[in-house]
């Protein structure tokens, strides 16, 4: 890549005043460093990957109020996590929070382990119990 | 209470941090060089782990390697702690900055708060060097950042435990002792005969190999995972690729700078050459995620264009192979 091609496209970066390295050739042929704003190809595969989490959220909420899984789920989703991440965070193991998604184990959970999620989750017990106004992004 | 530490920016993190570190201590060593000696550059394809929803491909060996050839190669002794307890790993951060010691630090990037929201995903593998405290913030030399920065001790905390694959534990790390002249021209030859040992490994995990598998994968994935699914694994190739930290081509123009580098220190005028071949290559993964893109955009699954792309991967896995027979033949 030449010095004078390193893309400088829109980005969601560029707002942020973050502009990443990269390695290019001057006119000489040497070797130099150049700032991109972003590149086109990357950026929508990111806003690709970033969309898919939101639907995947978005399902969750709706399973959660059609009462097919439980709010857990759906934070999980949230925080862009999968069930071993979570379950690390927790101090679980993978299968015990595979059963808290059921709500009919959740609703029987005691407060200290709903205090686990709560506090992984950054909100209170109630903000757990209760996700109906929460966001899906 | 502040360390003079001068912060230059870098397109990889773990290069940047010894980088940047060894030129604290009087070492000049650019990050292309830090990742030659380091021998950074692979390609694997791991399908059956996931990240995202997604099969793993990696541009670049496992976290900590680097480094650790690289010192182990120049002659440096690194110390590297990790700790139960958040409070111990505070204290011993504490005793170093007060001693004028810049430390590096692994971190966890999702809690990071001065990276974009976008960014941050479960990726432990994160690096920083903190230079200073003042009152209960932290200053911060990250070094994809274009300047230094800050972070609160609770959030520092956070970031440090971060929980999942790769987890930190708090692992700090910093050079203890040093030789009294940096001998570049032997860990030079070892850290370009290590990544040709790797590109040419006969197993389809790394390497030239896998890219070809990689190649083989796609043209199934249409028919196979449904447009939906096939796009983002498509997208997850290139986002590897190209995010944050290879300097553009996974990586490749990374490696084509330090051969060229490498080409003037050891006076061999092939590098020079495969310098330039090795940028050509970069330029074609390039071309790959550009036409990558053009099927995710528009969401399409047509067999002809994964088909497409599948050869540039395989026309790419091809000149790989001759690429790295020549480079050991060069050196």
């Amino acid at each position: 890549m030449k010095q004078k091609e390193v893309p400088q496209d829109k980005s969601n970066l560029e707002s942020l005043n973050f502009r990443e390295l990269c390695y290019a050739v001057d006119e000489n042929g040497e070797y130099t460093t150049e700032n991109s704003t972003g590149w086109d190809p990357k950026t929508i595969a990111l806003d690709n990957a970033i969309k898919d989490i939101e639907e995947r959220t978005a399902l969750a909420k709706q399973k959660v109020l059609n009462d097919e899984t439980s709010p857990v789920e759906y934070y999980m989703e949230l925080h862009k996590m999968d069930l071993g991440i979570l379950a690390s965070y927790v101090g679980l193991w993978q299968w015990r929070v595979k059963r808290h998604f059921k709500p009919a184990v959740f609703n029987k959970l005691n407060n200290s382990t709903l205090q686990k999620y709560a506090d992984v989750f950054d909100i209170s017990i109630d903000e757990l119990k209760h996700i109906e106004n929460r966001p899906c992004k | 209470m502040q360390i003079d530490f001068s912060h230059k920016q870098s397109a990889h993190c773990e290069n940047g941090v010894v980088s940047n570190l060894m030129r604290h201590r009087g070492f000049e060593v650019s990050e292309p060089m830090v990742f030659g000696i380091g021998s950074g550059l692979l390609f694997s394809y791991l399908p059956f782990l996931k990240v995202n929803h997604a099969p793993v491909f990696t541009y670049r060996v496992m976290p900590g390697i680097i480094f650790n050839r690289f010192a182990k190669r120049v002659g440096v002794k690194i110390k590297r702690e990790k700790f139960k307890d958040p409070k111990v790993a505070k204290m011993r951060l504490d005793e170093n900055l007060a001693k004028n010691n810049p430390v590096g630090l692994q971190v966890g990037v999702y809690h990071l708060p001065y990276f974009p929201e976008e960014y941050r995903f479960h990726f432990n593998a994160h690096n920083m060097v903190v230079y200073g405290q003042e009152n209960g913030t932290y200053l911060i030399s990250d070094p994809v950042m274009e300047t230094v920065t800050t972070i609160s001790d609770t959030d520092l905390e956070k970031v440090r435990f971060a929980k999942g694959a790769f987890a930190p534990k708090g692992h700090m790390y910093y050079p203890i002792s040093f030789p009294e002249k940096l001998n570049l021209e032997k860990a030079i030859v070892k850290g370009i005969k290590q990544t040709c040992k790797d590109m040419t490994a006969p197993i389809p995990l790394v390497g030239v190999k896998a890219i070809y598998w990689v190649a083989k994968n796609i043209r199934k994935w249409p028919k196979k995972l449904g447009t939906k699914k096939a796009n983002h694994y498509l997208g997850q190739i290139v986002r590897m690729q190209e995010e944050i930290g290879t300097g553009g081509g996974g990586f490749r123009y990374i490696y084509a700078a330090f051969l060229q580098e490498a080409a003037k220190i050891l006076n061999n005028e092939k590098l020079k050459e495969l310098s330039k071949e090795m940028t050509e290559i970069g330029d074609q993964w390039r071309d790959f995620a550009l036409e990558a893109s053009r099927i995710y955009k528009n969401r399409s699954a047509q067999t002809d264009a994964y088909n497409k792309v599948a050869d540039q991967l395989e026309a790419i896995s091809q000149r790989e192979a001759v690429f790295f027979k020549k480079l050991k033949k060069a050196i």
